[in-house]
């Protein structure tokens, strides 16, 4: 049996929505996929070496907010300093306790299980970054690339 | 329960913890040798069977004993 291929493009940069790109990815490796994901604009935040992540209920109604804090604090209070901090903090320790995984450690498991990280040098550009900001084992490279892998691959998905 | 060669307790880990923990067990055990994973996961007993019939490995057995989960999974 061929190989399965998955594509991801991992355009988000916040906490959150750092774990359905590396979950995916990392699961899809263990089933035997080969897998390449695709960093562009935020995304990019996913692979600089020093992750600063941070989670926000800012234009997020869906978010469970702990202890009815929403009740608390109407949307301007959310806007407050260091209320996003806060948030990230409960976040991380929340999921800590339920034993859900940190995205250093997805991220290493998907580079121990050869996932290949792309990020988009177009972005890396526009936003002035530097290569030496992110992780080892990057890969750099535009959108005819990623099509190379995503045209032949089995699912493809935009995150 | 039946013999086993190796095991794993995945107990507090969360989804995909689990699955990509004994993904790595199974890939350092030889062939037809047989592993007792140990789970507190509820979503596990779908991702076993999920992850044995897209791998060949084959889920010998799945059962919840002391509200927590027990697979035995044979490397193909």
């Amino acid at each position: 049996m061929e190989q399965k291929k998955l594509a991801i493009i991992a355009t988000k940069g916040s906490l959150d929505w750092a774990y359905p790109p590396f979950i995916l990815a990392s699961t899809a490796a263990a089933l035997g996929y080969e897998v390449q994901i695709f960093f562009t604009f935020y995304g990019l935040q996913l692979l600089k070496k020093k992750l600063a992540l941070e989670v926000t209920p800012l234009g997020n109604p869906g978010m469970p907010m702990p202890m009815g804090m929403d009740k608390w604090f109407p949307v301007l209070g959310l806007t407050l300093p260091g209320m996003q901090g806060m948030m990230t903090s409960m976040m991380k320790k929340k999921m800590q306790d339920k034993g859900v995984a940190s995205i250093e450690e997805l991220r290493e498991l998907c580079q121990e299980a050869e996932v290949k990280l792309i990020a988009c040098q177009m972005t890396v550009d526009l936003f002035d970054l530097n290569r030496s900001e992110f992780i080892e084992g990057v890969e750099y490279a535009g959108a005819a690339a990623f099509f190379e892998f995503a045209g032949e691959s089995d699912i493809c998905l935009y995150i | 329960m039946a013999d086993f060669d190796q095991e794993l307790d995945a107990s507090g880990l969360n989804c995909p913890l689990p699955i990509l923990r004994a993904k790595k067990t199974l890939n350092a055990m030889a062939s037809d040798q047989v592993l007792h994973v140990i789970a507190t996961d509820p979503g596990s007993v779908k991702d076993f069977d999920a992850f044995a019939k897209q791998t060949g490995n084959e889920l010998m057995e799945s059962k919840e004993e002391g509200g927590k989960f027990h697979f035995l999974i044979k490397k193909s």
